[in-house]
């Protein structure tokens, strides 16, 4: 598997990361470098290896879904990067028809 | 001695019979940190005003005859990575610059209660992310051993604050050797619990399936301390454990007679340094002196442990990353549309490395790689974590190095990531199985540069590793040298 730099145009479009075009060959450089070196677990046979997506130990737990107060919105307030009348602002979403 | 040298047991003691006030340890701590702040650049925010004013609380409480805990008082240092209310918290990114957590994570409540001092939040690589504290958006830390060598990473500034007398006890998190590389590069005690033991609310997240927290301390009591008064169920965290904390100083004994301890073959490979594996040798042939019994095993995946980590750690950390996208908080790029206002927030926001994984990330999560490489990668996860349960029929421990170099010089593996990922090869797969491990000081190479011991145990064994590593501490005389500032 070859990481060209559209693959790498591609993910950074999939993950909403703007990269200038020296970041995007550096990138495209390295992460072929990494993966031709990550081949090596092609090596191994899974196809009977159930697989571990987080370890289960026998103490985790779960609670009742109960309702809880939240933060009250004043202390949450000045955390946002933009605020109007108590609400977070952002640019237009919706364009005007 | 001055009052910044003490451990937390010897502060503790002082505290208590009132030779010593909170106030003046604090004051001194304060004091040297500022003198050694310049060289090392272990902090990223001195929170001096909130610490007097604690210090000051603890000794009225104490004068008022109150039953304290044995860390009250005691000036602590935090990764930039645990939320602390009311005070900016950034993870070391730039993304993060601005944020000012509105709640505590469950570790500084806890240690709260126990009446600490926070003296300030600690230097480290965005999100966690690397092996030398190099990829920090406010500068890298500085080795105090030698000023151009890294302390390793992620968590450098809370090894070097302990290493260089700036607290008595900090904390870090552990996702792939982020506490134990820098507490062997560093010459400091540093244990990474099972997953589970401690609860990750408020800890801003990387690899969910892997982060840990744990502590840094000058001794193995100090960090056996420090653990158990973070460690126990919580319910803001469903991973945290269920299970009654022991009292860890109950088992810190210097007899470990009988006690069976595994020597993997595969951790003795080419690439590891001549110093690293002597001085690890040596304190295997000492603590089988102290009466344990050294048994051969193997862990047969090991060299398949860092490109299994990378797939699923970087997977892991594109999702937890997503959520930085300067809409609720942090930084926030301008533009005119929310598309771009995302694209941009997260490309001036994150670090090289962090963009460098997020990528990495996203392609083996990304639609017709997904089989090839995340679940692979998890198939594989399943094999490292087999390969330690058969280990532990065999044995009651496992000794290893922890990095398979010393201190390496800052720059010299910024450009090859690679190389930066491979120096993770001896800490990693732990952190795939979830169990605990400590590091403490072993010896020093010609250089003078720190080799640090790694312990490894069953799930929730942390009472047998501290009881291994106290009767090896208390036997050798490593932990008492002191970097020459």
């Amino acid at each position: 598997m070859h990481i060209t730099k559209q693959l790498v145009e591609h993910l950074a479009k999939l993950s909403l990361v703007e990269l200038s075009p020296e970041e995007i060959s550096k990138y495209t450089q390295e992460l072929d470098a990494l993966m031709g070196y990550f081949e090596k677990l092609n090596k191994l046979d899974t196809s009977h290896i159930d697989p571990t997506f987080h370890v289960e130990l026998p103490t985790h737990v779960f609670r009742e879904d109960e309702v809880k107060s939240s933060f009250p919105r004043e202390e949450l307030l000045p955390m946002f990067p933009a605020e109007e009348d108590g609400a977070i602002k952002v640019p237009k979403i919706i364009e005007a028809s | 001695m001055k009052p910044y040298e003490l451990t937390i047991e010897e502060a503790s003691k002082e505290l208590s019979q009132k030779k010593l006030s909170s106030l003046e340890l604090t004051q001194a701590v304060i004091q040297r940190i500022k003198e050694t702040q310049p060289k090392l650049n272990s902090f990223v925010l001195v929170t001096e005003e909130e610490a007097l004013k604690s210090a000051r609380a603890v000794d009225e409480k104490r004068a008022q005859g109150q039953a304290l805990s044995v860390l009250a008082g005691i000036p602590i240092g935090l990764k930039d990575i645990f939320l602390t209310k009311g005070i900016r918290t950034t993870c070391c990114s730039k993304i993060l610059s601005n944020f000012i957590p509105p709640y505590d994570s469950t570790v500084v409540r806890k240690l709260k209660e126990n009446d600490f001092v926070l003296v300030g939040k600690l230097n480290q690589d965005e999100f966690a992310m690397g092996s030398s504290n190099e990829n920090s958006f406010y500068g890298p830390v500085k080795n105090p051993w030698d000023l151009e060598r890294t302390p390793g990473g992620s968590s450098g500034g809370s090894a070097v604050a302990i290493a260089a007398d700036q607290c008595l006890g900090s904390f870090g998190t552990d996702t792939g050797g982020s506490i134990r590389q820098p507490a062997s590069l560093s010459g400091v005690v540093g244990i990474k619990p099972t997953y589970g033991r401690v609860s990750r609310y408020g800890i801003i997240a990387f690899a969910s399936s892997l982060d840990q927290v744990g502590p840094f301390g000058k001794t193995v009591t100090d960090a056996a301390l420090l653990l158990k008064a973070v460690a126990g169920h919580d319910p803001c965290d469903s991973t945290s454990a269920n299970l009654a904390v022991p009292d860890y100083t109950k088992f810190l004994k210097k007899d470990v007679k009988g006690l069976k301890v595994g020597v993997p073959k595969e951790y003795f490979v080419e690439g590891i340094e001549q110093s690293v594996e002597k001085a690890t040798r040596e304190a295997i042939e000492h603590m089988k002196k102290l009466g344990a019994k050294i048994v051969d095993i193997s862990l047969p995946h090991t060299e398949y442990a860092v490109p299994t980590y990378y797939l699923v750690a970087t997977a892991e950390a594109s999702s937890n990353l997503a959520r930085y996208d300067g809409v609720k908080y942090g930084y926030r790029a301008k533009a005119q549309t929310l598309q771009d206002m995302y694209r941009k927030t997260r490309g001036e926001g994150f670090g090289r490395e962090v963009k460098r994984r997020i990528m990495l990330g996203t392609f083996v999560l990304s639609s017709g790689y997904y089989d090839a490489y995340y679940k692979k990668a998890s198939q594989v996860r399943t094999l490292i974590r087999k390969d330690f349960e058969s280990a532990f029929q065999k044995c009651d421990l496992i000794v290893t190095p922890t990095s398979p170099t010393t201190a390496f010089k800052l720059g010299e593996k910024v450009d090859d990531p690679l190389q930066m990922y491979l120096s993770d090869i001896f800490t990693i797969s732990t952190n795939l199985a979830a169990l605990p491990g400590l590091v403490l000081p072993c010896g020093f190479d010609q250089k003078g540069l720190p080799i640090g011991l790694q312990i490894l145990g069953p799930h929730f064994k942390e009472e047998a590793i501290f009881h291994l590593a106290y009767a090896y501490e208390q036997s050798t005389q490593w932990h008492t040298r002191k970097p020459p500032l």
